[in-house]
This record gives structure tokens, C-alpha cells and sequence, in this order.
């Protein structure tokens, strides 16, 4: 053990990432003819977050959250308006490109591989960090095998599908080890084949070389099985951040019922009525978080009566992340989602 | 221990910035120019390969048409030799001015830089390699082109190997180019239009003879990189070439090149970090 890495123990604890105070603005766009300008958006608002060593830690919030605005700004390729960022000691915001030679990161786009061969692009991405051919070749060889893409080595990332196009990026961001792992949203579009070859892989470098993952999601099964760690992501805030259980134990009293009408609500029926301001309601669907003894209610009056006729399927469940989102003050009533 | 042990790092060629914080991580080795500009222009070739291949004909193909017209308008002379020269380059202008200025202005637009962004590789050697691989794909609708120009125009091939200096250098200028204003355009339809504007620029200026044009449009020739690669190649055709000459506008082509290079790299930087 040297002592400048005793130090580094010593001075950080297990903390990998520590992010405080990190805001960032996108300026208003003024409309050209025709299209319409966008307003100001605060897509990073004041946030605090510690990743420690070794933890699969989630950001979870819906479309447009702010998760990607996030990641970017950790990992060097976005400056904040204000705020710092520290990871393994280093300050990112006042050298950004640091941020290269610890993390590997996996984007939202994969338009700089697209028109390579999945075994040429995890070689290329390879030697650009700083491998040289012959560990390059080997690294690419053992992750393609380690994530079943063997047979599909020689074909163009362009010609793949959705899923397998991702785990192709995924494995390229595998090739040359790094202690931090920032992969936005890697399970896009994947099979559960696919998703199990992810997590597996991830696991194991946890397990191996203590490898540290920031994974953004808006999964919230995701969320619920494979992290550690997650800071519930609203409007650019951190709404909230625990372990999963945690997080659903702050909602354990409650029941979430769902009730799909044939084609609308009926509200004649005053007990349905009376539940109007409580729902969340989407289309023909709503959704309530209630007390068990409430949740027997509402479901004895919509199986008898009047309410049945309308009535075409309802659910009872223990809350999820989902809930938690929702009681926590989220605003956006879709986007997560639930596969 | 630091937070992952400097072993399991890659390489393991590991020295801490002095003006790091003592409590700081190792940091994993950085990609060096020369292996990485390799890695990018192989890979960009690769891609060049499979997804080009039909521009490549449609550029030859241009410049043989234009061949062909002129062949009615120009009779052997100077004039020929210039219509030859001219053609030959515009094949370099159309791939690595044309295509790279749309290629940098679509990869900035979808995100594709961050992937370059977060690789700890040198700028110049994701610009250069790019660059490389462009220019080098333009070489044998090139070779093409000029053999054909010959055999049309009955001018001499002896002096063809001058391509070996004209592609790279022509190549470099136009490609340097082509990478700036795609990676300075701000939006990636700029780049295009921009990357084709620059290819109809070299078409006008290089392949009509100069002399027949007004003079504010051969002092727009005079500014435009890929003429002094035409003019090169073009000396070659004469019985007694004057090699003086051609080594001068060669070395105008090397300038411009490492002129736009440079400003092309400085512009990927500053459009990798938003
Ligand atoms: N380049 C940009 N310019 C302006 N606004 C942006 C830009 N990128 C994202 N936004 C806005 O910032 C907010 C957060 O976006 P993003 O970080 O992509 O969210 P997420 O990844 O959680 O879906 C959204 O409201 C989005 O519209
Ligand atoms: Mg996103």
C-alpha cells in the first residue's frame, strides 16, 4: 500500500463521487419561424450526492428529470453553472478531462460506433484508453465472450437491434478497466437475456475489483432489484435518497390500487366521486395510494353496485418505487416505467 | 490502498498530476498519439469501407462527366491539363471536404463526440485519424480519374506519381477543412451545406481554366486551398515540368493543411465540452 493511496483512504473514506451544490441552467432558445423557442430549464437544481466505493447507485426519474444533464456534468463533458464534483480525489469541474482516465462512461447515443463492427468497436475504444493492440485484442475478446456476443462479433453495430446494439456499446465501455463505471439508461430496448448478461457482468466487477457503477435508470424494477443506492430524481432535485427499501418503507402503510374503467369514470356513483380528487389518472386508468382498510372499501364498492358496470379490471398491490415518486411530490405522472 | 488498486489499472504507467491533491486517486494512462491516431484512423476506414463505397463511385463518376463535357469545350494545351488536374482533386474535395464536414457536423449533433470525449485520447489524433482515413479513401477514385483524363486528353502518365505528394497534401487542406466547419457549424444541416458549398467551390474554381475567369473570381480561386493542389498536378503534365513550382504550390497545400488541421482539432475541443 503507498502512502499517497493510505492518504487517499484516509481523506475521502469510501466516498467515490461526492457531488455538492451542482446547478445547471440551459439558456432560453428563442424561436425561429415556425418553431417554437424553448424556455429557461434548471435541469441540474442544487445537487448533493455521495457514491460510495463498491455500490451499484441508480438515479431513477422520469423523462426529462434531468439524469443525462447530470451524468454529463460528472463526467467531464459538461460544465456546471455552479457546484463541484470530486471523484477518487479529483476535481472534475476544474479538469474535466481527468474524468477520462477514471470512469468509463456509456451514453444515450451510440452514433460514434454505429457503423463499426461490434468486435472493431470495443478493440478501438480499447486502445483509445490507453491499451495497446495485443491487451486491446484480449480485453475485446473476453467481454464480447463474457457477454454473448460472440456470434455477433463481425456484424456492424448499424444492423443490430435495439438491444443488441446497447450491449454492444456496453461492452465496449467494459473494455479497459475502470474503477467507475456511468452507464445512461444500458438496459434500453434489451431482451431479459441481455439485461442478465448486464447485471452479471456488472456484479462481477463489483465482486472482483470493488468497481463502483453510477447507473441511470427510469425503470423502476430496475431500480428496485439491482441498486444499492437511489436518489429519486425530480425537475433537476434530488427528491429523495436511500436504499430501495428504504425508500419504500417511507409509503409501507399504503396499498396502490388501480382501476381501469370501460370508458370513463362513473361518477354518479358518489363513492366513485368522492375518490376524484385522490387519483392519478391517465386516460381510462387511475391510480390510488390508500390505506389497507381504504383500499378493502374502494374495492368492495367498485366490484358491487352501479361502479362494477363501468368497472373493466383493477389491481391491488404493495407500493413501488413508482409510489414512492409520487408521494414524495414528483410531478410527472408518467415516464417511469415498469418492465 | 487507493480506491481501485494502481495493479489492476491497465498499463499501470501511472503518475499523479502535481497539482493533484495528495489525496487523490491514480489516475489510468492516457492514450498516446501516435497508437490511438492509428486505432481511429482504422476504425474510421472500416467505416469509410462499408458505408462509403457507392459515394466514392458517384464522386469518379463526376469527375469523368465533367471530363467528358469539357473534352468539347477544351482542346489539349494548358487548358486540358488543367481540366485533368482539376477533376482528380475534386474527388479529394468531395470525400474529404464534402463528406468529413458532414460526418464531424452529424457525430457533434447526435452526442457522437462524447464517446471520443470520454476516452482519454489526444484531440488531434481523433481529428487527424478521421482526417487520414477520408483523405486515403479518395485514392483510388483518384488514380481513376487521372488515368482516365490521360487517355482522353492524350496527356503524358509519366508524371502521375506526383499524386503520391498531391493526394496527402490536398488531402490534409481540404479534409483539415472540411472537419472545421463541420465540427463549427452550429447545426449539422450547416455543416452539410457549408462541406458542399466548399465542393462546388472547388468544381467552379478547379476544373474551368483560370484564364477565362473575371478576376474577382480568380482571386476566390487564388484563396481556395484545393487550386494549389490542382495547379501541382497540373505543371506535371508540360514536357519539362518546372519543379521549383510544384514543390511551391505543394508546399502552400502542406501550409493550409496544418493551418485547418490545427483549427479543426481546436475546434473539436471546444465542441467536445458543452
Ligand atoms: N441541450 C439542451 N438544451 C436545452 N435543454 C435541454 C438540453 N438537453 C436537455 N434539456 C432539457 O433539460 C431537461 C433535462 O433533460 P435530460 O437531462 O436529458 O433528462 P433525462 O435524461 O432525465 O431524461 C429536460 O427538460 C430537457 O428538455
Ligand atoms: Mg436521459
Amino acid at each position: 500500500m503507498s502512502t499517497r493511496a493510505a492518504q487517499a483512504l484516509r481523506h475521502s473514506g469510501d466516498v467515490v463521487c461526492a457531488v455538492r451544490g451542482l446547478t445547471k441552467t440551459y439558456p432560453a432558445v428563442r424561436g425561429r419561424r415556425g418553431t417554437p423557442g424553448t424556455p429557461e430549464v434548471r435541469a441540474t437544481d442544487d445537487v448533493r450526492l455521495d457514491i460510495r466505493r463498491g455500490e451499484i447507485f441508480g438515479l431513477l426519474g422520469p423523462n426529462g428529470a434531468g439524469k443525462t444533464t447530470l451524468v454529463r456534468q460528472l463526467t467531464g463533458l459538461m460544465r456546471p453553472d455552479r457546484g463541484s464534483v470530486e471523484i477518487l480525489g479529483h476535481d472534475i469541474v476544474r479538469h474535466p478531462e481527468r474524468a477520462a482516465r477514471i470512469l468509463a462512461y456509456l451514453g444515450q447515443e451510440s452514433t460514434a460506433l454505429d457503423e463499426l463492427t461490434v468486435s472493431l468497436a470495443a478493440e478501438t475504444t480499447g486502445r483509445l484508453r490507453g491499451l495497446d493492440v495485443r491487451q486491446a485484442r484480449a480485453e475485446r475478446d473476453a467481454v464480447l465472450d463474457e457477454l454473448g456476443l460472440g456470434p455477433l462479433a463481425g456484424r456492424p453495430i448499424k444492423k443490430l437491434s435495439g438491444g443488441q446494439r446497447r450491449l454492444a456499446c456496453f461492452a465496449a465501455a467494459l473494455v479497459g478497466e475502470r474503477p467507475l463505471l456511468v452507464l445512461d439508461e444500458p438496459t434500453t430496448a434489451m431482451d431479459p437475456v441481455a439485461r442478465r448478461a448486464v447485471w452479471s457482468a456488472v456484479d462481477r466487477r463489483r465482486a472482483e475489483r470493488a468497481t463502483t457503477v453510477l447507473l441511470v435508470t427510469h425503470n423502476v424494477i430496475e431500480a428496485e432489484t439491482v441498486l444499492d443506492r437511489v436518489a429519486v430524481l425530480d425537475r433537476g432535485r434530488v427528491i429523495a435518497c436511500d436504499t430501495p427499501s428504504g425508500l419504500k418503507e417511507r409509503v409501507a402503510g399504503e396499498v396502490r390500487v388501480e382501476l381501469l374503467w370501460r370508458d370513463r369514470a362513473p361518477l354518479e356513483v358518489p363513492e366513485v366521486a368522492a375518490l376524484q380528487d385522490r387519483v392519478v389518472e391517465s386516460g381510462r386508468r387511475w391510480t390510488l395510494r390508500l390505506a389497507p382498510e381504504e383500499a378493502r372499501a374502494v374495492v368492495a364498492t367498485v366490484t358491487g353496485g352501479a361502479a362494477f358496470a363501468a368497472l373493466d379490471d383493477f389491481t391491488l398491490a404493495t407500493p413501488s418505487l413508482e409510489d414512492v415518486y409520487l408521494a414524495l411530490g414528483g410531478a410527472a405522472q408518467q415516464g417511469l416505467v415498469k418492465a | 490502498m487507493s480506491v481501485v488498486p494502481a495493479e489492476v489499472l491497465p498499463g499501470s504507467v501511472l503518475a499523479v498530476d502535481e497539482t493533484a491533491r495528495p489525496a487523490a486517486a491514480e489516475l489510468g494512462p492516457r492514450a498516446r498519439l501516435w497508437p490511438s491516431l492509428c486505432a481511429v484512423y482504422r476504425a474510421q476506414l472500416s467505416r469509410a469501407r462499408v458505408a462509403r463505397i457507392p459515394l466514392l463511385f458517384v464522386a469518379t463518376f463526376q469527375s469523368i462527366g465533367i471530363m467528358i463535357l469539357m473534352r468539347g469545350v477544351v482542346d489539349g494545351g494548358a487548358e486540358a491539363q488543367a481540366v485533368v488536374a482539376g477533376s482528380s482533386v475534386l474527388v479529394v474535395a468531395f470525400v474529404a471536404l464534402n463528406l468529413l464536414a458532414q460526418y464531424f457536423g452529424q457525430l457533434r449533433a447526435s452526442g457522437g463526440l462524447d464517446h471520443y470525449a470520454t476516452l482519454p485520447v489526444p484531440p488531434a489524433a481523433v481529428v487527424l485519424g478521421a482526417a487520414g482515413a477520408y483523405a486515403s479513401f479518395t485514392v483510388p477514385g483518384t488514380v481513376v480519374t487521372a488515368l482516365f483524363g490521360c487517355v482522353l486528353f492524350g496527356l503524358p502518365v509519366a508524371h502521375l506519381w506526383v499524386l503520391v505528394a498531391v493526394i496527402p497534401l490536398a488531402g490534409a487542406a481540404l479534409a483539415g477543412l472540411g472537419a472545421a466547419l463541420g465540427l463549427l457549424a452550429p447545426r449539422p444541416e450547416l455543416a452539410t451545406l457549408l462541406g458542399q458549398l466548399g465542393m462546388s467551390a472547388a468544381l467552379l474554381l478547379g476544373v474551368l481554366p483560370a484564364d477565362r475567369m473575371p478576376e474577382v473570381v480568380r482571386f476566390a480561386r487564388d484563396l481556395l486551398p484545393s487550386t494549389y493542389g490542382v495547379e501541382a498536378f497540373a505543371r506535371t503534365f508540360g514536357p519539362h515540368p518546372d519543379w521549383a513550382f510544384v514543390l511551391g504550390d505543394l508546399a502552400v497545400c502542406g501550409v493550409v493543411g496544418v493551418v485547418s488541421l490545427a483549427v479543426a482539432t481546436w475546434a473539436y475541443r471546444r465542441a467536445a465540452v458543452r
